[in-house]
């Protein structure tokens, strides 16, 4: 039912190291590739905990459209947010694939896990920081500031979120006590 | 030198809790039936704070503690009275240990008025000590000394003896520690002439479960010397920390042989070595009372060697019976140290975060029993699934503390800002029992001691204003704690002036708080009193009055995600009551469900339930109400409140809550009956939210929301007057405007 992307939740800030291979290079990243409504995007992995499939949602009322609701993870009660709806578009429709990450977000009161609903997980990839471009000032269609950089993958780019950006828990509160 | 710096915090830690210790003790003195228990308790405190200071040449601890002690012997002895002031001078000094212990902690330097307020307190320890006053011996005396004219009647004869008498109990681990007892021995050999020593070795376990690193010995030594005290002393410098070590002088007095049988550590020593040891009997007529005791055994009438003794008028009765009390000490203090353990708080977590992980499984287990119909399965599962919710409690319960210790520390707040008022100010505590989350406790004590200040100086009027107003002289301030849906509530309350709500506004007016002519509700005006740099008090006192305090008080509390407000009636008190999240607590919920989804409602919040069968006087409005037997009733369709569309069942239940002593119902789509839980709180994300105040795991592993009654209602009712409050915020922001 769900898929661990590492042995522990939290062990992995030990390893920043290259987690696996034996070629790779210091500068080379790993990234998880997703699907939101056919566009490709990209997070970096450490700061990913686990991904869920999708299920057991318990809306919570009151809340914008992007705040799916809240699921457990073993035990702690976890937000959700539907990524899609929080880049101004439709929320995500479920689908057989539709999963939901779980990523760890530096807050002022430490680590916060936030479920992220998204179409489809795709792959663990590598892009190495040269292949990294710097986002560009508009065309990208979601805001500017959520964008860490565009990473180069076969010849098409994909867009490295700054998660700690898309999942500011102070902005997402805000934005939800101004929809309650 | 490494050695100290990693036993010093030990020393500093064990400190605090004697000194804790001593403070609960000699707040307790004034009501205390046994007073002599309580000062020989806080004696041993002194003592051993003395003690262990002299280990680490702690000179000025102690020379003070000496000090403190000699007087805290003499109150013991019944040489001088108790009283109020003693009590005072006590605590006082008591402060100043623990004032020289964390400047050990900190390694800075006394300032110069902690140095001379200590030398004060020196002299007047001093002068206490003086048996001036013992033209006053009051009753606590009185046991004592029929104790002590007993002995002294009984054994009024000295010991005869010419040598000291040493007597030894080492540590277990002394030899781990690298005390060598024979070193020491030689050492004492050194000083004078050992003319009989008596090794004990009854502690020693059979050979095969013997550890040799542990020493296992005692000894009792008759010891020829003219060395003083303090040399003879000095030989076992090393071992005093933990070791037992007691010494009597030459031609002691039998009752310093007693108190040493009360320290004595062996429980199974033989009653009638102990005895011998001390030289109360001697070795013929032990032998004596022991032949009888094994004749009665051969009769099958078992009888405890010390009544055969005393039957016998082998020995004084006082001595038997304190060799007695020994033994049922020694007992009673083992069984208080198993009694707590300190534990990690991250371990805690870590073990509930395991236990909620181990219900979820379990409840997925059970699912999957069910699922294969396996009928042993399912009860195996069944008896698992009430094991681990039973491990759960238990574990919730770990990190549940009561309010009762933070409460306690306020007698001591009351009785000396009271005094220093010069107000006569009883404290009462309730709820004292009330369980909540151990970092709420830890974080609620500062706010908590402003309140009480707070009402102790601007609160409670002094005894001749009081009297006046026909209230007893005595002003009474209470604390109390009471669990209430999912929240903590405390509250400060006392019987004084009360707040004088036209006052508050004319001072804020005066401040710049609120605009002049500004129509405030008695409840928002008292909220005023929580704006920074407010202050009604007409002179400043050491206590309260510089503005500082009430505003910092809603700050702490508004960071614990709790509320504070104030009840009043002008001149019959004010109570203050701070309502906090429990965080992580166990209340007992109600289960209900709409449109799919599950909430709680706090159960002592529920009244009934009933069910909604007469059509809705207006549609399905948020909000409608209906007839309870006669009574008109207000309620609020959680559906529509919550936007969760979909068609309400045929029949539709209300949940009839009380909010503020009225009724209120929910309409909700079904019942799903009691049950516990586990308040999770609910992320920063949702700290907005009003009407849900957190959430909770079921069995199935589904998260449920907990209402917030009093935030939904407020919540309807905001809506409701939203274009009557509308106007007002209109003729405020005039007025603003007019103001500017």
């Amino acid at each position: 039912m769900s898929l661990p992307v590492k042995p522990s939740g939290t062990g992995h800030r030990q390893s920043h190291s290259p987690v696996s291979g034996s070629t790779e290079s210091a500068d080379e990243q790993q990234y998880l590739t997703f699907t939101l409504r056919g566009e490709m995007f990209a997070i970096d992995i450490l700061h990913i905990k686990e991904i869920l499939e999708y299920g057991q949602l318990t809306p919570v009322p009151m809340m914008p459209a992007f705040i799916r609701g809240v699921t457990n993870l073993r035990g702690a009660v976890v937000p959700v947010v539907d990524l899609a709806a929080r880049f101004g578009g439709t929320p995500c429709e479920v689908a057989k694939r539709t999963c939901i990450v779980i990523i760890e977000v530096n807050t002022e009161e430490g680590l916060q896990d936030i479920g992220v609903v998204v179409d489809a997980v795709s792959a663990v990839i590598e892009i190495a920081a040269d292949d990294i471009e710097p986002a560009p000032a508009f065309g990208a269609k979601i805001r500017a500031d959520f964008i860490q950089g565009m990473g180069k993958i076969n010849g098409s780019f994909v867009i490295i979120l700054q998660v700690d950006k898309v999942l500011s828990v102070d902005e997402l509160a805000m934005v939800s006590q101004a929809g309650a | 030198m490494d050695h100290i710096d990693i036993v010093l915090p030990l020393y500093i830690a064990e400190s605090r809790e004697l000194l804790e210790e001593m403070e609960r003790l000699l707040l307790n003195l004034d009501q205390d039936d046994t007073p002599a228990d309580s000062l020989n308790a806080i004696f041993r405190a002194a003592h051993t704070i003395k003690g262990s200071a002299g280990i680490f040449a702690l000179h000025d601890i102690v020379q003070f503690t000496h000090s403190v002690e000699s007087l805290l012997d003499k109150l013991r002895e019944g040489e001088i009275a108790l009283s109020q002031d003693l009590t005072s001078l006590l605590l006082e000094c008591r402060d100043h240990i623990g004032l020289l212990i964390d400047r050990l902690e900190t390694k800075a330097d006394l300032p110069a008025a902690a140095i001379e307020h200590g030398q004060q307190l020196q002299l007047q320890l001093q002068a206490a000590e003086q048996p001036a006053t013992q033209g006053l011996i009051a009753t606590p005396a009185k046991d004592q000394a029929t104790r002590t004219e007993k002995v002294e009647r009984d054994a009024g004869v000295l010991v005869q003896s010419d040598n000291w008498h040493i007597s030894v109990r080492f540590h277990p681990d002394s030899l781990r520690n690298g005390m060598d007892p024979l070193a020491i021995l030689r050492y004492l050999a050194s000083l004078g002439t050992i003319v009989n020593i008596t090794p004990l070795f009854d502690a020693l376990p059979p050979a095969n479960r013997m550890d040799p690193e542990t020493c296992y010995l005692g000894f009792e030594i008759n010891f020829n010397s003219r060395a003083d005290k303090s040399a003879i002393e000095g030989v076992f410098e090393f071992v005093r920390e933990d070791s037992l070590v007691q010494i009597l002088p030459p031609s002691s007095h039998i009752d310093d042989y007693l108190d040493m049988i009360h320290r004595l550590p062996e429980e199974d020593l033989q009653l009638g070595e102990i005895l011998v040891q001390c030289g109360s009997l001697t070795r013929n007529e032990l032998d004596r009372a022991l032949n009888i005791q094994s004749d009665l055994k051969d009769q099958s009438i078992e009888q405890p060697l010390g009544r055969i003794v005393v039957e016998h008028q082998l020995t004084a009765q006082p001595v038997v019976e304190s060799a007695i009390e020994k033994q049922a000490q020694v007992r009673e203090s083992k069984s208080k140290e198993m009694q707590s353990v300190r534990v990690d708080a991250d371990k805690l977590d870590e073990l509930i975060n395991l236990v909620g992980e181990l219900m979820i499984a379990g409840a997925g287990s059970t699912l999957c029993a069910q699922a294969h119909g396996d009928g042993a399965m399912i009860e195996s599962m069944s008896v698992l699934t009430r094991l681990v919710e039973q491990v759960r409690d238990a574990a919730l319960k770990m990190r549940m503390v009561q309010i009762g210790a933070t409460f306690n520390r306020f007698q001591r707040v009351v009785r000396d800002v009271s005094r220093e008022l010069g107000k006569e100010i009883d404290l009462v505590i309730t709820g004292a029992d009330t369980e909540l989350d151990k970092t709420v406790v830890e974080k609620i004590g500062d706010p908590l001691m402003h309140l009480v200040r707070n009402s102790m100086d601007h609160g409670i009027e002094p005894a001749d204003k009081r009297l006046a107003n026909g209230k007893p002289a005595k002003g009474t301030l209470r604390l109390n704690a009471y669990h209430d849906s999912g929240t903590i509530v405390i509250e400060v309350s006392d019987d004084g002036a009360g707040l004088n709500h036209e006052r508050i506004l004319a001072k804020a007016i005066e401040k710049g708080l609120v605009p002049a002519g500004a129509t405030l509700t008695i409840e928002d005006i008292y909220q005023l009193i929580f704006e920074p740099g407010f202050s009604t008090a007409a002179t400043v006192t050491k206590l309260s009055g510089r503005g500082v305090g009430m505003d910092v008080v809603k700050r702490n509390i508004t960071a614990l995600r709790g509320s504070v407000d104030v009840q009043s009636t002008f001149g019959e008190g004010a109570t203050f009551r701070i309502r906090l999240p429990l965080t992580l607590a166990i209340i007992d919920g109600f289960l209900v469900e709409v449109e799919q989804s599950s909430f709680v409602v706090p159960l002592d919040m529920v009244l009934e339930c009933v069910e909604l069968t007469a059509p809705p006087q207006n549609g399905n409005s948020e909000q409608s109400y209906l007839d309870l037997r006669g009574e008109v009733l207000p309620f609020i369709r959680l559906r529509q409140l919550f936007s969760m569309g979909g068609q309400p069942p045929r029949r539709e239940n209300i949940v009839v809550v009380n909010y503020l002593g009225c009724k209120v119902g929910l309409a909700v789509d079904k019942l799903a009956g009691e049950f516990q839980t586990v308040i999770k709180p609910l992320g920063s994300i949702f700290s907005h939210v009003k009407g849900i105040s957190g959430s909770t795991v079921l069995g199935n592993g589904e998260v449920a929301l907990i209402l917030d009654v009093p935030g939904l209602v407020h919540k309807v009712m905001a809506s409701t007057h939203a274009d009557k409050s509308a106007r007002t915020e209109a003729t405020r922001s005039l007025v603003d405007a007019r103001q500017t």
